[in-house]
This record gives structure tokens, sequence and C-alpha cells, in this order.
């Protein structure tokens, strides 16, 4: 009798972990407007990490780490910022025509180890791993965690020229459409990168905003083709949250094998045709 | 082929394909009154644009700020709007008033004789500041020629619309 209480209860711990994923904190990037027209518009911007989209509802995204791509590539000036508890909230001026790309990239290593019974951690860019002498300590860990998310704003016709894949991470690589050119009742065909190569077979989730209003989140899955594709449906107009994740081997570093992880999400507003 | 033959039709009845378009801005008993931004264009089946006709915007205000509302008129912003270096010669013009107005589009501006026959669609779409939007389509027959006739009734920020394609002008 005890042996099923204890087994029911390992169970029900395994499904809880097995659900969060849906019901995980999602970090946004929302701008207050992704079309626009006319000279040096300004656009602001609202940044968390929360458990409903778009509601600030549980820690501010870091400030520090907001990167302004500008159509020509250049880096675009944080104006106005301010990072609170919950929510982040920056202004960025449009002066030139063309697409701006707005994201928070992390590329991390973290490492674990055991000295005696206590667990020790480590975390630091791959450059100082060497320097942090980790190699050989006992029951060694290491992950690599590469995650990138951002949002797309345009002033007049859209570009490009802020979008091009780094060739690092999980990555959109635009195609035919275009992140700030979505309507309702179309669909738009994307492809996701992988370290600069297709990223087959990857499930993409996407999740319209607002869905403190609703008893279900109603979670859209897409698998990419083998070419990296993927092709999303807006059924309506709307605020949308697109993520996706893979995991595995990542290589070794230093002679240490590590495990890899790497995640993209974006925002997309849809508009009403 | 075809095109060949055709063509020195055109050149005889040059004045064939001037547009006149009647637009009417309803009047709205709300608290707080824009005059609507309204656009039209002539679209092709595919939804693609085959001549800009009009877009009436706040061209007098100062640093352009008339410009940061166009991306309101949704569709027109998107199809052609955003391409465009404003204002456009023929093209652009003031927002105007509660009343019906009628333009005329010259067949040289719209360059709409040259169009292969076919199904096509005139789009009007109005927005309005701190109100709504309204996109109408008024589908017509053009076979370079015949003249052709359309009209509609809007429901809320547009009211009657009606667009006629002269066939040909006797001097």
């Amino acid at each position: 009798m005890k042996n099923i209480a204890k087994n029911a209860l390992g169970l029900a711990t395994l499904l809880v972990l097995a659900a969060q994923p849906a019901a995980a904190h999602r970090f946004w990037i929302i701008p207050s407007a992704s079309v626009l027209s006319g000279e040096n518009q300004w656009v602001t911007i609202d940044a968390a990490i929360s458990n409903n989209l778009f509601f600030a509802n549980h820690v501010a995204a870091p400030l520090q780490a907001m990167t302004v791509t500008g159509p020509d590539g250049e880096a675009v000036e944080i104006q106005n910022g301010k990072e609170g508890k919950v929510r982040t909230t920056f202004d960025i001026e449009l002066t030139k025509p063309g697409s701006y790309r707005i994201a928070t990239v992390r590329d991390m290593l973290a490492a674990q180890w055991k000295e005696g019974e206590e667990t020790k951690r480590w975390r630091g860019p791959a450059k100082d791993f060497a320097a942090a002498g980790l190699k050989g300590k006992p029951e060694l860990k290491v992950f690599e965690n590469n995650s990138r998310t951002e949002t797309v704003v345009t002033s007049g016709a859209p570009s490009t020229g802020a979008l091009k894949p780094t060739g690092k991470g999980l990555e959109l690589v635009i195609g035919e459409n275009h992140p700030t050119d979505l309507f309702a009742g179309e669909k738009s065909k994307f492809t996701l990168h992988l370290n600069g190569k297709p990223a087959a077979n990857v499930e993409v989730t996407v999740v319209k905003g607002d869905d403190r209003y609703r008893n279900e989140a109603g979670e859209t899955k897409i698998t990419t083709s083998a070419d990296g594709s993927f092709e999303v449906s807006w059924p309506e107009a709307g605020r949308y949250w697109l993520n996706a994740t893979v995991e595995g081997e990542g290589g070794e570093i230093e002679g240490v094998p590590f495990s890899r992880r790497a995640s993209y999400t974006a925002t997309f507003e849809v508009l009403p045709e | 082929m075809r095109k060949f033959l055709i063509a020195p039709l055109f050149a005889a009845t040059a004045l064939a394909g001037d547009i006149s378009l009647t637009i009417e801005i309803p009047r709205l008993e709300v608290a707080e009154y824009h005059r609507p931004y309204v656009a039209a264009w002539v679209e092709k089946p595919d939804g693609s644009v085959a001549a800009n006709l009009a877009v009436w915007y706040d061209v007098e205000m100062k640093d352009k700020e008339g410009e940061t509302w166009l991306k309101d008129i949704r569709q027109w912003w998107r199809k052609t709007g955003r391409e465009l270096k404003l204002p456009v010669d023929g093209v652009s013009g003031p927002t105007r008033p509660v009343g019906t107005h009628t333009i005329t589009i010259p067949s040289k501006t719209t360059n709409l004789p040259a169009l292969a026959e076919g199904e096509y669609r005139l789009v009007v779409e109005a927005s309005r500041e701190v109100g709504g939007r309204e996109m109408l389509k008024l589908p017509f027959k053009w076979d370079g020629k015949a003249a052709a006739e359309a009209s509609t009734q809007g429901k809320t920020e547009l009211g009657k619309i009606q667009f006629s394609i002269k066939a040909e002008t006797s001097n």
C-alpha cells in the first residue's frame, strides 16, 4: 500500500514536470506598433518574462541585454530605458526607413560539479571556460545555452538588412514573408536555422496573446520540414508569440563533452484584413 | 500578339479610360470627430495594384506629421503606400469634409487603358482617427473600351461610392 502511494506520488510529480513547458514562463518583447508610416517615428517597447502573454506578471527582462539593430545593420540607441520589477520598458526612434530588430541574445555555458557533498556551479561565456579550470572536477556536467528573443518593427517598406542570420543558435530566416507584413486569414512561410544550417523536424509553438482571457492557451504546434521551413496560419488579428527549442549533444569544449540547448522566441503583430 | 492588334485602337481614343469617382463621407454623431483618411485604387484579380487613384490625408501638417497615420489605411499602406515617395502628384490630396466628393482621374494618370481585359476591383478604404475603418470593393469588368460602372453603399466610415470609366470622349 505504502509503495503504491509512493509510486502514485512519483507519477504525479513526473506529470507536473512534463506539463511544465506548456505553463513555463515566457520571455517576450512587445512593440507599441510594428508597422509605421511617416518620418522619425517613435516606438515604445515592453519586455518581460511572464506567465501570460503579454501581461507583465513575473519578472522584468534585463534591460542591459537588449540590443536594437537598424535597417543598415548599425546599433540603435535605447532611450528612456527603465527596468522595473516585473516589466522593462524603453523607446527607440526610427530615424531611417526599413526594419529594426530588437533582441536579447544569450550565449552562455553553465557547468556544475561536486565538491564533497556540495554541488558547485559556474556560468560564463565559452571563452572563459578554460580559465575557470573546471576540467577534471568530479561529476562535471557542462551545458551550452543559446537563446534569442526578438521582435521586429518597420518604418515604411519592410527590409531585411537588420534581420540577417548570424549563423549562431536557433534563428528565423526571412524568405518570402516578412515578420511585419502579417495579416489575418493569411499564411506565412519562414525558415529556422540552427548554427547557420536548416533546422529540420523542430517543433515550433505559436500562441496568440491575451491568453489570460482564455481558459485554454490554444497552442499551435508546427514541425519544420527537412529544409527547416514551416508555415504559420494567422486565424485572426492580434499579437502572437512563437517559440522553438532544440536540445541535444553539443560537442566538446576543452575535451569536456557538453549538452546544448538553443531556443528562438519572437513576437509578431498580425493585422486585420 | 493580341496587344499589338489592340494598341492602335487606344491611340485613336486617347481619352477613353478617364475615371470618375464619387465618395460620400457620412456625417457621424461621435464625441470626437476627425476627417477620415481615404485611399482609392484599382486592383487586379490577384490583389496587386493596377492604378493608384487617390489618397486623402492631412498633407498640410508640419513635419509631415499627417504621414504618421497613413499606416492606418492598412491595405493601401501595405499594397502601395509604403513603397511611395509622398506626396504623389495627382494622387495625394487633403482630407475631405462630410459630404459627397467627385474626382476625375485622367486616363493618362492611371494608365488604365493599357490594362489587359479582365475583371478588376475598385477599392476604397477609409480610416478615421479615434474612429473606425471601412474598406469597400467594387468589382468591374474592363475590356479596354466599353464604359464600366459600379456603385455600393458603405455602412460606417463610408457612404455611397460611385465609380465609372468613360468609354470614349467625343470632342
